[in-house]
């Protein structure tokens, strides 16, 4: 801790697959002191789980070699620490593989803090009769298939790390705001009694964990939402002071706005009751938060509020759940949608004289009624296309729908054009129950000499 | 008169488990009540009632001259397990933004 009376704190990434250059843009022109990849999505933990079990080395998000090459000689240069949860299903990994691209760049020998204790697969084995949230069956239930079983960890961990000195911090599964949040309290003291403090904190680390989703993106809508230079849209910082004070604001120069409208889009997003956002570190209360517009591009925000942190963790358990098959073809012209209708009912009988059965199936016209459902009353466009998709446990039966569907070129209705590969996907899907945090041992260990 | 949502309001959609939540942002303070009067649950349920299950729950944030509506069983089981193409239902919300209101005419409107 340096005494330093406002922190500038970067997103670099809101998802795994987020864009590589503006991080790069945030940390040479933005002034920051730390950059957050937030890589993590509900199931890619469960993914990279897996990933591991085929090779021990693997399990980190993938993309940690690109976005680790792309800001780390910059970053270096400019004393910019870098905290993520690339680690991912095996932070350690994830902390070699980022020493050896250090390496490899000509930076030397870069320690890195690991947050070890996401991982609590073993502590829920133990305990099967806790509740599913989402169905209120027992854990017991999808054990027996269980890929991972991850709790979200606070910003408490994330000081912890930033406090051995390390310049890059790599965690597994942390809740997105807290790694934000964890740097305002390495930075200032702040502690978990300081609710005004870290109630603000969380605010901004919600605002700040989607990227672009604040500056522009996502948002814009011509001639209502206009974005400038949406192209070169640049990626958030917030300046948070010792007091608490927040501005959200983004990279001199890029494209993209930041103003209230982006702001309180981004501040409600994925939120349930907006009285009670639970997170690690707090139960946040957005409802007396107010955005002002300070500047161009720049944003105030003030009034958040929150009730202590409860005392159980919310755990992510992705287990293996069957396959998912599809297959899509297209038709255009006159009476393309009476064709394409055809086709899905010939390809729906020709699964069931295979004997395929699927627990979910569904038949989507895009352009029709494949994002919004079908209201019966909408207009024919000129062209269209068939996706037919279904979920089953048999590989088999998965792969059949793609295979018939793509049949429909020699074997259905006249002039069916542009079919596809089957295609066959695992389905890795997630449930949730609340663990004691009693029952969680968190670490931090470092890789390499400090 | 009839008026859209999209005519008074922006808004952005996201997904938690199975459930969508579609939030509802004025562009003007002085609409809120209006929608607030209009933009009820039940018509919130009607014109997603071929897509979602429901039910729809909704929260004022005065605040920010908004509304948060979460729509349950909206997202076909939700993003790990769904067949949908958009798995998060992040294009929902324009099915929010064009329900059509029946009438302007109220204290809001004077």
């Amino acid at each position: 801790m340096d005494g330093k009376d406002t922190v500038r704190i970067g997103a670099g990434a809101g998802t795994s697959d987020d864009r590589m250059v503006p991080a790069l843009e945030l940390a040479e022109r933005g002034d920051i002191d730390y950059l957050v990849f937030e890589c993590l999505a509900e199931r890619t933990v469960a993914r990279e789980n897996l990933a591991r079990t085929k090779d021990p080395d693997k399990g980190y998000t993938p993309s940690l070699h690109e976005r680790l090459r792309t800001v780390l000689p910059t970053c270096v240069r400019r004393n910019i620490r870098i905290i993520s949860n690339m680690g991912a299903a095996n932070p350690i990994g994830g902390a070699r593989a980022a020493r050896r691209e250090a390496k490899e760049l000509g930076l030397g020998d870069i320690p890195v803090a690991v947050v070890l204790g996401d991982d609590v697969s073993d502590i829920v084995r133990r305990h099967p009769a806790l509740t599913i949230l989402e169905t209120g069956e027992p854990l017991e239930s999808i054990l027996q298939r269980m890929a991972s079983a991850n709790a979200y960890l606070g910003a408490d961990v994330v000081c912890e790390a930033l406090a051995t000195g390390a310049p890059i911090v790599l965690t597994g599964r942390v809740a997105d705001p807290s790694l934000f949040l964890g740097p305002m309290m390495h930075e200032f003291g702040w502690s978990y009694d300081d609710l005004p403090k870290i109630a603000q904190g969380t605010a901004a680390g919600h605002l700040l964990e989607c990227s672009a989703q604040v500056t522009g993106g996502c948002f814009g809508w011509p001639g209502k939402k206009e974005v400038p230079d949406l192209a070169n849209v640049g990626y958030p910082f917030a300046d948070v002071g010792r007091d608490g004070t927040v501005t959200i604001g983004k990279t001199p120069g890029s494209g993209g706005r930041v103003d209230v409208m982006t702001c309180t889009e981004q501040q409600i997003y994925e939120i349930h009751d907006p009285t009670a956002y639970y997170t690690p570190d707090c139960v946040l209360d957005i409802t007396g938060i107010r955005l002002i517009q300070e500047a161009k591009d720049r944003v105030r925000v003030e009034g958040a509020r929150a009730k202590p942190r409860t005392d159980t963790y919310k755990v992510t358990v992705g287990y293996a759940d069957g396959f998912i098959g599809e297959g899509e073809v297209s038709y255009g012209g006159i009476d393309a949608v009476a064709r394409a209708k055809w086709a899905a009912e010939v390809v729906k009988e020709r699964l069931r004289l295979r004997g395929f059965a699927y627990d979910d199936f569904r038949v989507d016209l895009i352009g029709v009624s494949s994002l919004h459902g079908d209201t019966g009353d909408r207009p024919e466009p000129y062209e269209v296309r068939l996706r037919i998709a279904g979920r089953t446990p048999d590989r088999r039966a998965a792969h059949a729908i793609g295979f018939e569907v793509r049949a429909m070129h020699i074997n259905g209705p006249g002039g069916a054009g542009g079919g596809c590969e089957p295609r066959v996907r695992d389905v890795l899907a997630v449930k949730s129950v609340l663990l004691p945090k009693q029952l969680v041992k968190t670490k931090v260990v470092v890789e390499g000499v400090l | 008169m009839s008026v859209r949502v999209y005519d008074l309001a922006h808004g952005r959609a996201g997904d938690k488990g199975n459930a969508s939540n579609i939030s509802v942002i004025c562009y003007e303070e002085k609409d809120w009540e209006f929608l607030q009067r209009e933009l009820t649950p039940e018509r919130v349920m009607e014109a997603f009632r071929h897509i979602a299950g429901g039910p729809v729950r909704r929260y004022e944030l005065r605040n920010l001259k908004a509304f948060n509506f979460v729509i349950e069983k909206a997202l076909g089981g939700g993003v790990t397990i769904s067949l949908a193409q958009d798995v998060h239902g992040k294009s929902l919300c324009n099915v929010m933004l064009g329900i059509e209101l029946p009438d302007r005419t109220g204290p809001t409107a004077l």
